[in-house]
């Protein structure tokens, strides 16, 4: 159900970007492909200044590689307007954010349904209801987002993000604005959301047991794709990372 | 989205507040203006429609030439034999004739003339008390009989009139002395606030008026079945040159023309005013839009991450704005409404009572204030609401993202400049071009100074860095540490503290353009006085302006030690066919003004004769004129006559007492019934002292609107006009002054907001709350230094400009006002920051560093 066909639904090939210019420029991104699959989660790790945050951005449409092309559910977004990237965004992307960026004056209910609110559109009969129930914020939706803590504020991101099915779903540290019990709750609510309803997800993220929840973990380091793993453990991640780091 | 704009609004309800404030008070001013002029409109409306009741129609005396309202020249009077003859017509019911004075003056029991404000001294005939052409009621008493008054019930209640008391009364001779036979009121029961209103038979009405078988006007009534038109039409007919007839409909409008004019000159003044305002409140609101947009940089491009366009946020943008605007804009339009009443208050308290017949709330005052406070928000909201769609959506993943400049943001010193260039070029155009008409040039300085104000404001924030660095040193050296930073805040986000103070700089500039014309104006008139007026004394009305019969000068002649008079009298005329005002002078005048000759004589005024005149340079220059040639002046009675240059002279920079074109009095009083003096001019022996003027004064007893003034006296009091006029100009733009001081607290207190963090961490660090209330202080006193240094530039400079083209003013550096507006701008600098410091001060340290 999310996007077309059975190919990966992000393609990036050979991806490079560069900051500034001159003497002082910055080589954020160095050439890097890799493809999204369909239905899966991907966690990007990598130490500070690795080029993780880039990579991300330029896949989600919001910063323009250097050089490079990048396919979000078929289409190249490089080359696109203003106005092709917010269609892009309201039917493609989905985004979680670190510190949740929720809008403080509307309510769970209404920032979860904002997406559809802005582009117009009719949720689909129950569809709100299940991902509510499945975050577990029946009992919240009323509240703002200064009444909720930090973890139930990420929750309404969460549905949030998952209320217009992107084809996509970012997270940027997800977790890294919280403590590590609720840290682990959102993480095996982003996990199911990828597991029941078949989501596909990338995430961004240092926390190794974070990338332990992925389904493959990319590891970036001077702006380049160094290894891959599939499913792992805290540990092996933990291990490759002082390997990189070495 | 919608629903996100209002919320947005809702949960800033402080900010939006001080936000909408700065619409309020313009809109407010609007509305009670309209509120005002407009009752006072119907009041008179009313009042008019009462004298003539019972008339179909009006004869009245009519001048060769239309003359200008308000200047004390009155119709011709008629015949009273004409009175007979309407009544012999077959469709006249019945006819009455009347004469009237708007100059008729009580003397009190402080034997002082009764004046209330600048409202009218009115004194009439009433022929018959029992006609239907009489307007008035007894309230007390009886009707005036030969040698009575009847005075109103308004000033007699004021001045502790009684009947049977005998009061002083002049018109047009010396005092006379007459018992109150009664008191009257209007039948209706308006009053003409200030006004006071004197009535008497018609043969002592005819006296006191020097119209002895004249009369002012006719009041007719019709035969049932005989219509207006037809009545005109039979009137119209036999009546004699220098008389006219009006149907009671048109008597009316042109009874109220004069008033009309006041009315829509004070709506006028009044709504620039309310302009004025509203066009500072448009900085404070673009002012408050962009720094509260940057400080939802976070929210906007999540709002954008979450798929909305561009033409979403700036439409969520435009919303607010529309909402702040209406609901300013509603409060503005009642408050107006309660303006009006306070208005009508203060006219009361100044003394120039206004009449009222309840408050006129019209649906042209609803929808210009609405429309007017709607539109200035929005149009203030573009800016930022365009800003605010450059917002990037990566803003919302990235710590401290600011916002892109724009693609012309380079461009934005050199437009800006452009502009104010531009703007200077258009005001130069209105002032210098030829031959534009009083509208046109009227918008083309409008457009002018519009331009000039936004091109400096823009430019300004180029000016923030150096002035803030140079005005902020007082701060450090008293500040200290707080001082110093200050200094430095307020150097930080130039185009923030730019914006701020050019809310304030725009008051400041146009007080301290009317404070350089009025210092112009003074000055100049100094100068002309000490350069003409070679006299001891000077003889005016008590209000300094209005002609004056001249009987009170020639009592004035018969004090002792008097060895010289001049008069100079003044009316209208056509001269070459051109109305305007011409003055004419005895030849006493000679020895108490000292003209520059450019041409003629030097004893010009003097020789004048029956058919000599002379001119100013100006106007030989414009006519072609030399010594030697001619000039034809007709008279208001219709009859002409030439006159011969004798010579030209050069006025002053501050003016001089002549018109265009002086002739000889005895020419003027052989064609004008009632000549009236502007001024006379006196020398007598040893000069001025205590004793010449106490003997002038003691002449003059029986003229209590007259004045005689030393030199030094008639100076002053000439001055003095002037400085009330400046109270209500400045006053009035105390108002934009106050719109932008809630500018300044809405920056402060969003820059406290914005600072949280800072203010937290100066305050761990050891800054006591004295200190963090300094620092706000400081920054905000500073600020309006800024506008201040930049609006008393650009004033003085528009004030130049003015004073450059107008030939009789020189320019003169109005120090103290200047020293007095920076005073008033450093009080607006700490008013300002009362409420934003106490906020700041009461941060706690901790939450400040935790937040967020």
């Amino acid at each position: 159900m999310n996007g077309n066909g059975d190919g990966p639904v992000v393609v990036a090939a050979d991806v490079a970007r560069r900051y500034g210019q001159g003497e002082t420029a910055v080589d954020a991104l160095r050439g890097v492909s890799v493809e999204i699959e369909r239905a899966r989660l991907t966690a990007v790790m990598g130490p500070s200044g690795s080029g993780k945050s880039t990579l991300m951005h330029i896949l989600a449409g919001l910063d323009k590689p250097t050089s490079g092309t990048v396919a979000v559910a078929g289409t190249e977004i490089t080359t696109l307007g203003d106005n092709e990237l917010t269609k892009l965004r309201r039917r493609h992307i989905g985004f979680v954010f670190q510190f949740f960026n929720l809008l403080p004056m509307l309510n769970a209910r209404e920032n979860i349904t904002l997406p559809l609110t802005i582009s117009g559109e009719k949720p689909e009969d129950g569809w709100v209801d299940k991902i509510v129930g499945d975050v577990g914020l029946s009992d919240r939706l009323s509240h703002r987002p200064s009444e909720l803590s930090g973890g139930q504020q990420q929750r309404v991101a969460i549905a949030r993000a998952l209320v217009s099915k992107p084809t996509v779903l970012f997270a940027d540290e997800p977790t890294g604005n919280l403590d590590s019990t609720t840290g682990n709750e959102i993480l095996e609510l982003l996990r199911r959301s990828v597991d029941d309803y078949g989501q596909t997800m990338v995430m961004v993220t240092h926390d190794a047991r974070a990338a332990a929840m992925a389904h493959r973990v990319l590891f970036l380091a001077d702006g380049q794709i160094v290894r891959e793993l599939g499913e792992c453990n805290a540990h092996r991640i933990l291990e490759v990372l002082e390997e990189i780091a070495a | 989205m919608t629903r996100f704009a209002i919320r947005g609004l809702l949960s800033r309800k402080l900010r939006t507040a001080l936000t909408a404030l700065a619409i309020v008070l313009g809109v407010a001013m609007i509305s009670g203006t309209y509120v005002l002029t407009d009752s006072i409109d119907q009041a008179f409306d009313r009042i008019f429609t009462d004298i003539r009741q019972g008339s179909n129609a009006v004869i009245s005396g009519k001048s060769a030439f239309d003359l200008s309202e308000g200047s004390g020249v009155t119709e011709p009077t008629f015949d009273e034999a004409l009175l007979e003859d309407l009544r012999g017509l077959s469709g006249v019911e019945d006819a009455e004739g009347s004469v009237d004075s708007d100059a008729t003056q009580l003397i009190g029991d402080d034997g002082k003339a009764v004046v209330y404000g600048g409202a009218p001294n009115l004194g009439f005939s009433i022929a018959n008390p029992d006609s239907r052409f009489n307007p008035l009621t007894l309230v007390n008493g009886e009707w005036p009989g030969a040698n009575e008054i009847i005075v109103d019930k308004e000033t007699a209640a004021k001045e502790d009139f009684e009947v049977g008391e005998t009061i002083g009364v002049q018109a047009e001779g010396p005092v006379q002395r007459l018992a109150i036979s009664g008191i009257m009121q209007f039948s209706s029961g308006l009053t003409i606030g200030g006004a006071t209103l004197a009535g008497f038979d018609l043969p002592t009405a005819q006296r006191l008026m020097r119209k002895e078988g004249r009369l002012d006007e006719i009041a007719v009534a019709s035969k049932p079945g005989v219509t207006d038109p037809e009545l005109v039409r039979e009137i119209q007919a036999i009546l004699p040159d220098g008389t006219q007839v009006q149907g009671v409909g048109q008597q009316v409008e042109s009874d109220a023309e004069e008033t009309n004019e006041f009315i829509t000159f004070l709506q006028t003044f009044l709504l620039a005013f309310g302009g004025i305002a509203l066009f500072v409140g448009s900085f404070v609101i673009a002012n408050s839009l962009s720094i509260t947009i940057a400080q939802r940089t976070r929210e906007l491009a999540t709002l954008r991450m979450l798929g909305a366009s561009r033409r979403q946020v700036l439409g969520s943008i435009i919303l607010e704005a529309l909402v702040v605007g209406i609901v300013a804009s509603l409060v503005g339009l009642f408050l107006g409404l309660a303006l009006a009443k306070g208005l009508f208050r203060l006219f009361d308290l100044v003394g120039f009572t206004l009449p009222n017949t309840g408050l006129v709330f019209e649906t042209r005052t609803i929808v210009v204030a609405l429309l007017a406070g709607i539109l200035v928000t929005l149009g203030a909201s573009l800016r930022p609401a365009i800003r605010a769609t450059r917002v990037p959506p990566v803003a919302a993943v990235r710590e401290g993202a600011t916002l892109p400049p724009g693609r012309f943001a380079r461009l934005r010193g050199v437009g800006a400049l452009l502009m104010a260039v531009g703007g200077f070029a258009a005001l130069a155009y209105g002032i210098f071009a030829d031959g534009l008409d009083t509208t046109t040039i009227l918008i083309w300085m409008g457009l002018g100074t519009l331009l000039v104000f936004l091109g400096v404001a823009l430019f300004s924030s180029r000016l923030v860095r150096p002035l803030a660095h140079v005005l902020g040193w007082p701060a450090t050296k008293m500040g200290g540490a707080a001082g110093s930073l200050a200094r430095d805040n307020a150097r930080r986000n130039p185009q923030r503290t730019a914006s701020t103070a050019a809310a304030l700089m725009i008051g400041l500039a146009l007080v301290t353009l009317v404070a350089t014309l009025a210092s112009g104006i003074i000055v100049s008139f100094k100068s002309s006085v000490n350069d003409l007026f070679t006299g001891d004394y000077a003889i005016t009305a008590q209000n300094n302006f209005s002609p004056i019969p001249i009987d009170a000068a020639e009592a004035a002649a018969m004090a002792p030690g008097v060895t010289v008079v001049g008069n100079v009298r003044t009316g209208e005329a056509l001269r070459n066919g051109e109305a305007g005002f011409i003055t004419a002078v005895d030849p006493g005048t000679q020895e108490v003004i000292d003209l520059d000759w450019t041409e003629g004589p030097e004893d010009t005024i003097s020789t004048l004769g029956d058919d000599g005149a002379f001119v100013d340079d100006g106007w030989a220059e414009d006519n072609d004129a030399g010594v030697g040639s001619s000039v034809e002046v007709t008279f208001p009675n219709g009859s002409s006559k030439t006159f011969e240059i004798e010579g030209i002279f050069d006025p002053p920079s501050g003016g001089s007492p002549f018109g265009a074109v002086t002739i000889s009095a005895a020419a003027f009083d052989a064609e004008v019934p009632q000549p009236r003096n502007l001024y006379s001019f006196l020398k007598m022996e040893g000069g001025a002292t205590d004793e010449n003027q106490a003997a002038l004064d003691a002449a003059l007893a029986d003229f209590p609107n007259a004045k005689a003034q030393s030199r030094e006296g008639f100076i002053d009091n000439q001055i003095s006009g002037l400085s009330s006029i400046l109270n209500i100009l400045y006053v009035l733009l105390a108002l934009s002054i106050v719109v932008s001081l809630f500018g300044i607290v809405n920056t402060l207190v969003l820059t406290v907001f914005e600072r949280t963090r800072e203010i937290g961490m100066l305050r761990a660090i050891g800054m006591t709350r004295r200190q963090i209330r300094r620092m706000i202080r400081h920054e905000s006193v500073i600020t309006a230094l800024i506008g201040a240094a930049i609006g008393i530039v650009l004033g003085i400079a528009l004030a130049a400009l003015l004073i450059y083209r107008v030939d009789f003013l020189v320019f003169s550096f109005p120090t103290l006002q200047v020293v007095i507006f920076v005073i008033a701008a450093i009080a607006v600098g700490i008013l300002a920051a009362v409420f934003p410091a106490r906020r700041a001060a009461k941060l706690d340290p901790l939450r400040a560093i935790a937040y967020e």
